[in-house]
């Protein structure tokens, strides 16, 4: 059984930034990861981050991790690695396992920074070895420098697809096209203008009607959309591919939520259930906070400044920051936010 | 990028090299080797599919140990791996 005043569960942008936060103010923070290293996806983004200066622009992703993995260590903040938030129960009292052992945590306050999943979709063929979530495609390259194939048909252009697909052209793969289901690009033309410079197809209006392959992927067969979605007869036109990434969405990992009897509202734009917070990043359950993708599928800067603000909330109602304080730095830290909602 | 040091595992009997500490899945997919597994009733082929431990469609056998997620689990010299059928 441990003790302890703030417990953040995530160690992704959101997840650090609320422990910097409430570590500077003096709070005791355990912050709980359930992987072998902390950054969450910060880590997977090679890519140069945009928006203003105070948003980090042209900075990698990986190196912002870098930088927030170093505050952490400065301030001797105690995290806990290979460890899974299994439950959470009666007073917030909290449930991990780590190397098969279990243990109960009794924190004043946590706070929960579980990010968010990939959504999948199923089509005939989809189980094939070589079908992959577009986020997965994203860790075994940036993280574990695997290319897992060479000929790749990537499934939805919002920025996921878009730009894991100009990723896995700088690892040296050939894009046969990206296939979009609506007729509009989902993602950020500066994203899209990349691929199509390339040389890359972008096919709106498309789906993929089945893969094929004896013991891996070999064929991909894609169809036009009528106005109705429906595919279009006679459309089909097959690729030769050994890697289908699938990027059709990310949702907001609730179960801890769930099981702590959070109230949810359902908003399309933002991943599907969120849980219901107010202006303290506070749950309707009392002492329970959440920040980053878990309150809304946004982007890493988003997750920073809302894990700062709910970082803030859980010092303030342990004492250890003043109301006229905690306005001050919460005043900055919305004007940040509306800005990237922009 | 620092130097990783080499080591052996051994797949369904054959040996493949991997560098110490990555996932068993980055090392399989490294070598060439794609099916994981084969589902019990329909024997279909299955591999890696969200490569972040939530989907559990990459489990194999270590070291005597069954439904062990790859795409999470580091590998060390000497691992040894069947696929599960």
């Amino acid at each position: 059984m441990i003790n302890t005043e703030i417990v953040i569960v995530g160690a992704g942008p959101a997840g650090l930034c609320a422990a910097i936060e409430a570590c500077r103010y003096g709070s005791e923070v355990i912050l709980i990861d359930e992987n072998q290293s902390p950054g969450g996806q910060l880590f997977k983004q090679i890519h140069k981050f945009f928006g203003s200066q105070d948003h980090n622009a042209g900075i990698r992703g990986f190196r912002i991790g870098q930088k927030l993995l170093e505050e952490c260590h400065e301030l001797h903040i105690q995290v806990m690695l290979n460890t899974t938030v299994w439950g959470i129960f009666e007073g917030n009292q909290l449930a991990a396992i780590n190397s098969d052992k279990s243990f109960l945590i009794n924190p004043d306050k946590i706070i929960l920074t579980t990010g968010a999943s990939e959504n999948s979709f199923a089509f005939p063929g989809w189980t094939l070895p070589g079908v992959m979530g577009a986020g997965a495609v994203q860790t075994m390259m940036n993280i574990h420098r695997v290319l897992p194939g060479k000929n790749v048909l990537m499934v939805g252009s919002g920025n996921v697809g878009l730009i894991v697909a100009y990723q896995l052209l700088q690892a040296g793969a050939k894009l046969k096209a990206v296939i979009e289901a609506s007729s509009n690009i989902g993602g950020y033309m500066v994203h899209g203008a990349k691929l199509l410079r390339a040389g890359v197809p972008i096919l709106t209006s498309h789906t993929i009607i089945r893969a094929s392959g004896n013991d891996e992927v070999e064929k991909a067969i894609v169809s036009a959309l009528d106005d109705k979605w429906k595919p279009l007869p006679g459309s089909e036109k097959e690729f030769d591919v050994d890697l289908i990434c699938i990027a059709v969405g990310l949702s907001p990992q609730i179960n801890l939520c769930k099981m702590a009897g959070c109230k949810f509202k359902y908003v399309k734009e933002l991943g599907g259930h969120i849980p219901v917070y107010n202006r303290e990043m506070e749950t309707t359950i009392p002492g329970l906070y959440i920040a980053g993708d878990l309150s809304g599928i946004a982007e890493a800067s988003t997750a920073m400044e809302e894990g700062k603000l709910a970082g803030l909330s859980a010092a303030k109602s342990l004492g250890y920051i003043s109301e006229p304080e905690f306005r001050k730095q919460s005043v900055t830290i919305y004007k940040r936010l509306e800005n990237l909602r922009m | 990028m620092e130097e990783k040091e080499e080591v052996t595992i051994t797949v369904d009997g054959m040996p493949v090299k991997a560098f110490k500490g990555e996932t068993i899945a980055s090392a399989l997919i490294a070598s060439g080797i794609k099916v994981f597994r084969k589902t019990r009733v329909r024997k279909e082929p299955r591999g890696v599919f969200c490569a972040i431990g939530r989907c559990t469609d990459c489990i194999m056998t270590v070291d005597g140990k069954p439904n062990v997620r790859t795409c999470v689990t580091p590998v060390y010299n000497g691992m040894i791996i069947y696929t599960q059928k």
